[in-house]
């Protein structure tokens, strides 16, 4: 008797199980993502069995072929019109692929490629015991000032771990604004924040108030994010479901074959307005919008400085793009009511980061006032509800985060023995000292301040005619005032450099390879390009402008 | 047992959790009391899983689970070297950079 006759006596054959469909996945449309993953896995790879000596070029090779390469997915994603007529959604509804979303991605990604060119730089600190230096810690591990940090600068340890972790944020960045349910939208979160988080902590010189501003990052950004899972555990309360066209139609009432269960908490309105408020508070967050805007000046000023200009310009880019996308695809049937709300948030940040920011001594503290009150512009963006509005606040953040990465990286040049001089009286004269550094600082100043011919004046313009025509016009009056606010302060800088005696114990303007000059030399040529010719990227932005449920 | 009461429990949870982040000092107990509020999370998703016979919310608990280890691994990292470096975890004394 065969082995399986006798199991036959005691058993019988149930149906195969052939239920369970196996997960469709594109994995065309999903290539920038997979790419940058796995660019990051194979980074931790290098890290884990290339020798010491080689790893940062091997690191600097995988991290930029991979981020040109999801870039140039994105293009082909682009051309093939999976952003206008051929939208859709991948991965069994998880995430979206349209035009916000591929327009979003592609400034992540262009963003962080010049991001990885400041974090590469390893000519502005002298070099320690003939080694070449970058901005990280010798060993994260080592306590500051003690013996063992000694011997691995000695050794000539560099921390080439910000690659991969760099190349992770990237990922998260990239699924935040595509996210098309809740779920996603929470992993993406803590994907792009958790690499951030460590980021802050690496800092070479001023390690204590690194590590300070990793502790408070991660505390706030932790608290943060439980409140937006707790107001996603409502939404899903409310809706059953956590896809955004689900909740969507829920919320309308337009939901089809309702389930007795279903019909009890859909009643329930508390549960929808409490969970959208927890959800929209747990973004406002990484926007940095006032009241929850008093991590951004801290983390600012004790992070690296070249991790402050991507973090500054590739969350902000994200986290609107996945605030865009639920207030306008998850919530559009409460727009009366968070309407209101956005008015308040957006006049506050305004108002509140261009006032606090003229008390301001310290570059990096400064610009990250000055962040805040940008937050608020394009918040008066998002506030119109409307396709152009959805278009200027996409253009606005293109234009916004290469400013604001080449602004942190002219920082990094400014340095006196104790590492970058970032205390605005050591600037004062830097126009006689170095007149070509103290000029293109000064360009990204008149962007922030929004002064025409700068890419500044047309994303202000762009967002605030969207404002007015979304039925705020009161709010661009507010906008108009706070920006010659902001005006005062940026131009205050312009004087101090251009019109103040240097003082004899001045900064030194380190002279940077090539890394640094390319990411200055990108901001520079992105602000006056999308200042004097802004009209077809404004168009490309406008064909963007749609999402898709 | 009525599933609206977990709910009831999973908002307390949350509350008391969310009160301990803002009023102790020590930075772990910060972090535990964070750790509390996606706890109470995960009560809720599983309480609505419940309540409205679908098993999406049971999926999303084990997903906070996750990343709330991933948050455990980062968070004990960042908060142990600024230990190591000041032998103090009390957030109070974190105040090099106050205006």
């Amino acid at each position: 008797m065969s082995a399986t006759a006798v199991h036959n006596l005691w058993t019988t054959a149930a149906d195969p199980i052939s239920k369970i469909d196996a997960p469709k996945i594109e994995y065309g449309q999903l290539a920038p993502v997979l790419i940058v993953v796995g660019a990051a896995i194979v980074g931790m790879l290098i890290e884990a069995f290339v020798p010491r000596r080689s790893r940062y070029y091997a690191q600097m090779f995988v991290s930029v072929v991979a981020l040109a390469a999801a870039f140039a997915a994105i293009v082909a994603l682009a051309v093939g019109d999976h952003g206008t007529t051929k939208a859709g959604i991948a991965a069994m509804g998880a995430i979206a692929v349209d035009g916000p979303a591929l327009f979003l991605q592609g400034t992540i990604l262009l963003t962080a490629l010049v991001g990885l060119f400041t974090f590469a730089e390893r000519r502005l600190d002298p070099a320690a015991h003939g080694n070449r230096v970058d901005s990280f810690a010798a060993q994260a591990a080592a306590v500051p000032g003690s013996d063992s940090e000694k011997k691995a600068v000695k050794a000539g340890f560099t921390t080439t771990e910000v690659f991969p972790l760099l190349l992770f944020a990237v990922a998260g960045m990239l699924v935040f604004p595509a996210a098309n349910d809740l779920l996603t939208l929470f992993v993406a979160l803590e994907v792009f924040s958790l690499p951030l988080y460590l980021l802050c902590a690496l800092a070479r010189r001023k390690r204590l108030m690194s590590q300070e501003a990793a502790v408070k990052y991660f505390l706030l950004g932790a608290f943060a994010s439980a409140f937006m899972l707790f107001g996603i555990a409502l939404l899903y309360g409310y809706a059953g479901s956590m896809s955004y066209a689900t909740i969507a139609q829920v919320v309308d009432g337009t939901v089809q074959d309702v389930n007795p269960a279903l019909a009890d908490t859909m009643g329930n309105d508390a549960l929808l307005l409490v969970g959208a408020a927890l959800l929209v508070m747990g973004l406002l967050f990484k926007v940095g919008a006032v009241p929850f805007h008093m991590w951004t000046p801290d983390v600012y000023q004790g992070a690296p400085t070249p991790v402050t200009g991507f973090m500054a310009a590739a969350t902000k880019v994200a986290a609107f793009g996945a605030l865009l996308r639920v207030l306008y695809v998850l919530l559009p049937g409460l727009r009366w009511d968070w309407r209101p709300v956005m008015w308040a948030v957006a006049i506050v940040t305004m108002v509140g980061g261009a006032i606090v920011a003229i008390t301001q001594t310290d570059i990096k503290r400064l610009l990250a006032y000055s962040s805040i009150a940008h937050a608020g512009f394009i918040l008066a963006g998002v506030i119109a509800a409307t396709p152009s509005g959805v278009s200027s606040v996409l253009f606005y953040l293109a234009a916004y985060s290469f400013v604001t990465i080449g602004a942190f990286a002219v920082v990094t040049l400014v340095r006196d023995a104790g590492g970058e001089a970032t205390h605005l009286s050591k600037w004062a004269g830097l126009g006689r000292r170095s007149p070509l550094v103290a000029a293109v600082f000064a360009v990204f100043l008149l962007a922030f301040a929004g002064i025409p011919l700068t890419s500044g004046f047309a994303g202000k313009f762009a967002v605030f005619k969207a404002a007015a025509e979304g039925g705020a016009a009161p709010l661009v009056v507010v906008g108009v005032i706070s920006s010659a606010i902001a005006a005062f302060f940026y131009i205050r800088v312009i004087v101090l450099m251009f019109f103040s005696e240097p003082r004899p114990e001045g900064p030194t303007v380190a002279v940077p390879s090539p890394l640094t000059m390319t990411a200055i030399g990108v901001g520079v040529v992105v602000t006056v390009v999308l200042g004097v010719a802004p009209q077809y990227f404004l168009e490309l932005a406008g064909d963007a402008g749609v999402f898709v449920r | 047992m009525n599933p609206v009461n977990y709910l009831y429990l999973a908002a307390l949870l949350f509350t008391i959790g969310a009160t301990g982040v803002l009023i102790r000092r020590n930075a772990i107990v910060v972090f535990m009391c964070i750790e509390l509020m996606l706890n109470a999370c995960n009560l809720a998703f599983v309480a609505f899983s419940r309540m409205h016979g679908n098993l999406d919310g049971q999926i999303i608990a084990f997903f906070t689970m996750v990343v709330a280890a991933a948050e455990v691994v980062v968070g004990l990292a960042i908060i142990v070297s600024l230990f190591r470096s000041r032998h103090s975890a009390s957030v109070d004394d974190a105040s090099l950079m106050k205006l």
